[in-house]
């Protein structure tokens, strides 16, 4: 049942700062935080108190609405600090790690003897559930659900994304191992997309399950774009996704008994003076990178995540749970006298034809741009919605959907495909939105108002 | 250039919340973003942005329109020198065009001061940004007007083209038919005498009949001027829409840049074409003659009041087309359609629109029920 898909339509954004393939040993920060904001439609429940001392896979905190759904400490530590936000909304818990770090050990089983039911029991335990998206809506998967396909996308097409080929190089055991604990839960639903230049001897060449390629610019990448074309959700219907860390991390579970959240971060971006790879725990701290430093004098933002979709986090911040990649911008807020007049403009990138940098991306390595994080003109409204069309390689009327998300017609919201995308899907029609409309910001709050009327 | 930005920040407080003008702010604010593109930077969602924004995408479209522009200009003299003297006494070509500029310049300077006058008042009591949307609109309503339409006549079109068309709706994005077709129609309904028939062409006393109106009545096609004359613009007609030379560098501007769509523009000739057949008129005399080209380049592809969908535009283009020759050759009113076919299929694009989405709606259930 695999099948090839050339998707056309997308943009790689030729953005300058790709992370350089070489990678570091564990880099430890002093802090960890655990950020409940990372997880969509979750309420948090501390089951710890400032103080208290955790061991990496000890529950921190459940969701309120779903207890079982447990959230463990990365690292062990003491609890150093609930931090709250506006109405006194817990924005994170900080771990101050000890030196010598301690697992909480879970039974090591093989999935194959174990039922359904004692796998997610174990998964909920360890607090690997969260790693289980769900779609719609792109909320942590509910514990008592069958979905009608697991989707795992096997490459990450956002801009200076980490390659998954060399992050997941030495992982062949703990993502073989996931795929069997999925297939207990989904029986022969399994699905995994690739690229079509995934190298043969990529450790996801050699992975079982039902496998899809897919060529083309990002979106191509997105779990979301690629279900679209394999198995699209509907109303009433469920498809869990994972991303390969995750399928990793549930591995590492169900082979050594351990909740560990390691991972292979890319550190990119133009603002840097050099990139290149780390290996880090979940919640890691930014700050505590000091081999990759800013150039000089430039006023950078931190984001965690990738440019288009990532989180601000600044230096002070921590790396999300779901997160390989540390994007440094220079932060664009120079005036520019006349700019949009202007008839070359060679430093900025545009997809639109309006400026004659749309060709850059021909010039291959050297047509890549140090794009700063100014918005480049004022917000107004909708004009031209075709553009939108042109970076979605998905049969959904963009510019109908946001409006009706914007008029909060839910049956409208449903009927022109709410329940196929998430933000990160939309992500590059706000980029080439010439009236600069928050179109994530918006299908976002359309998602919030589909969950809350939905229940 | 720094200047500029010490200038602008010293008198920005002025303007500010708390300051003595601070009722102006909107107004600042639009020239402050016209002379400076400004620092604001991303928030939320997408931290990185296209460079393209509005302003952009609306001085490629007035880019496009220079050409009709100063061919307007020149054909407004000559064509005043033809209808004044023997064509041997023409003055030269720098006579010719200075004449036709101080004839049209005063048009485009009424244009956008009252429209734009009117947009910051509008912006200033919403306390909007002042959109951009103008800029456009300003530049194409003294391109479809006779040339000698009283100044007075132009002022009143302008404000009911920004306010009704447009300010009524919401202003630039929601308006629902052409604000400068708008402008005309108005002016065609309000003042007929001097809008259509066999004297808009009117210069300093001497009148004459555009080839549409002199077909309407009947005048065999030798007589009128030949497809070249009418192909390179040399002909009375409306400031602008003369030229389908000029018009055709424009549509080439358009369509290297992507700002307007192909797809209309095909469709609408196609629909034209095909129409055409129906009647004695040649296809390609219907094609340079009146407003046709110039709407099909400028007017139909209005990117807010055409579908917002790839299949809509086809529809859309070819019933614009179709329904500009029916006009033209069905209906002894009007000698030309193009203005009102493409207000009728504004109206219908919403329409348009809803068919194609309602097909993509049962596609899309269709696709994932067969996907179980």
């Amino acid at each position: 049942m695999s099948a090839c898909f050339k998707l056309r339509r997308g943009l790689d954004v030729p953005l300058k700062g790709s992370a350089h393939p070489m990678a570091t040993p564990l880099a430890c920060s002093p802090l960890y935080t655990l950020k409940p904001g990372d997880f969509k439609n979750i309420t948090p429940k501390l089951l710890i108190r400032e103080g208290d001392t955790v061991q990496a896979g000890s529950p921190v905190y459940c969701d309120k609405e779903n207890p079982r759904i447990l959230f463990t400490a990365p690292v062990s530590g003491t609890i150093q600090k609930i931090v709250r936000g506006e109405k006194r909304k817990i924005t994170g818990i900080q771990i101050l790690a000890h030196q010598e770090q301690m697992q909480e050990q879970f039974p090591v089983a093989d999935p194959e003897k174990l039922s359904p039911e004692q796998i997610r029991e174990l998964l909920l335990q360890s607090g690997c559930w969260p790693l289980i998206t769900r779609r719609p809506y792109g909320i942590p998967a509910h514990p008592e659900e069958t979905p009608k396909a697991i989707y795992i996308s096997c490459f990450d097409s956002a801009p200076l994304a980490p390659h998954y080929d060399f992050t997941f190089a030495g992982s062949f055991e703990p993502l073989q191992m996931g795929l069997k604990v999925l297939e207990r839960l989904c029986p022969g639903k399994v699905h995994l997309g690739l690229r079509d230049t995934t190298s043969p001897h990529s450790v996801f060449r050699r992975l079982p399950g039902i496998v899809h390629t897919f060529s083309g610019p990002h979106p191509a990448g997105n779990p979301g774009v690629q279900m679209h074309h394999v198995c699209p959700v509907g109303k009433d219907q469920v498809v869990w996704t994972l991303t390969p860390l995750g399928l990793s991390i549930i591995g590492k579970l169900f082979l050594y008994g351990i909740f560990d959240s390691t991972r292979m971060v890319a550190v990119t971006g133009p603002a840097l003076t050099r990139t290149g790879y780390i290996t880090c725990h979940a919640g890691f701290q930014v700050g505590a990178l000091t081999s990759f430093p800013l150039k000089d004098g430039m006023q950078a933002r931190i984001i965690s995540g990738n440019p288009l979709t990532g989180d601000l986090v600044g230096p002070e911040g921590f790396l999300g749970f779901h997160h390989q990649q540390i994007t440094c911008l220079p932060e664009g807020g120079s005036r520019e006298l006349l700019g949009w007049a202007r008839p070359l403009r060679l430093n900025k990138f545009s997809a639109a034809r309006t400026y004659i940098t749309y060709l850059a991306p021909l010039l291959g390595k050297t047509g890549r741009f140090s794009l700063d994080t100014n918005l480049n003109g004022g917000e107004r409204a909708f004009v031209i919605t075709r553009d939108y069309q042109k970076v979605l390689p998905m049969d959904i009327f963009v510019s109908h959907l946001i409006k009706a998300i914007l008029a909060e017609d839910i049956d409208k919201m449903e009927k022109l495909g709410i329940y196929e995308v998430l933000p990160e899907d939309l992500a590059l029609c706000e980029f080439v939105c010439p009236s600069k409309i928050g179109i994530q910001d918006i299908l976002q709050k359309g998602i919030d108002l589909m969950i809350k009327e939905m229940q | 250039m720094k200047w500029i930005e010490k200038i602008i920040d010293k008198i920005k407080p002025t303007f500010s919340k708390g300051g003595r003008l601070a009722f102006l702010h909107s107004t600042f604010d639009a020239f402050e973003t016209f002379l400076l593109v400004p620092g604001t930077v991303t928030g939320k969602g997408s931290h990185i942005r296209d460079c393209n924004d509005l302003k952009r995408v609306m001085i490629v479209v007035v880019i496009a329109l220079v050409p009709c522009l100063l061919f307007g200009m020149y054909n407004t003299g000559l064509q005043h020198f033809l209808a004044s003297g023997p064509e041997e006494d023409l003055p030269g070509f720098l006579s010719v065009f200075w004449f036709g500029f101080l004839k049209v310049l005063p048009l485009v300077i009424v244009s956008y001061v009252v429209g734009l006058g009117i947009e910051f008042t509008i912006a200033q009591i919403r306390g909007h940004q002042v959109n951009e949307g103008y800029l456009v609109t300003g530049m194409l309503i003294p391109l479809i007007v006779p040339v000698t339409i009283p100044l007075w006549m132009l002022t009143l079109a302008v404000a009911f083209a920004v306010l009704i068309g447009k300010e009524i709706f919401g202003g630039t994005g929601m308006n629902i038919w052409n604000p400068a077709l708008l402008a005309r129609a108005f002016l065609f309904f309000s003042y007929p005498r001097y809008m259509t028939g066999n004297n808009v062409w009117v210069v300093d006393g001497t009148s004459g009949a555009t080839p549409l109106a002199a077909l309407a009545e009947g005048t065999p096609l030798q007589e009128l001027p030949s497809w070249t004359d009418m192909f390179l613009g040399f002909i009375p007609g409306s400031v602008g829409e003369t030229s389908v030379v000029c018009i055709l560098l424009g549509a080439a501007i358009l369509l290297y840049t992507g700002v307007a769509s192909w797809k209309i523009m095909i469709s609408c000739v196609a629909g034209a074409a095909l129409l055409s057949l129906a009647g004695d008129i040649p296809v390609h005399y219907h094609l340079v003659a009146g407003g046709f080209a110039f709407g099909c380049v400028f007017m139909a592809t209005d990117p807010v009041t055409s579908p917002q969908t790839e299949t809509g535009k086809w529809i859309y283009g070819f019933l614009t087309g179709a329904f500009t020759v029916t006009i033209r050759l069905f209906n002894p009113g009007y000698p030309e359609g193009m203005m009102l076919a493409i207000l009728l299929m504004n109206t219908f694009s919403p329409l348009i629109d809803h068919m194609v989405v309602s097909v993509n709606v049962k596609r899309r259930i269709k696709r994932i029920a067969s996907h179980g």
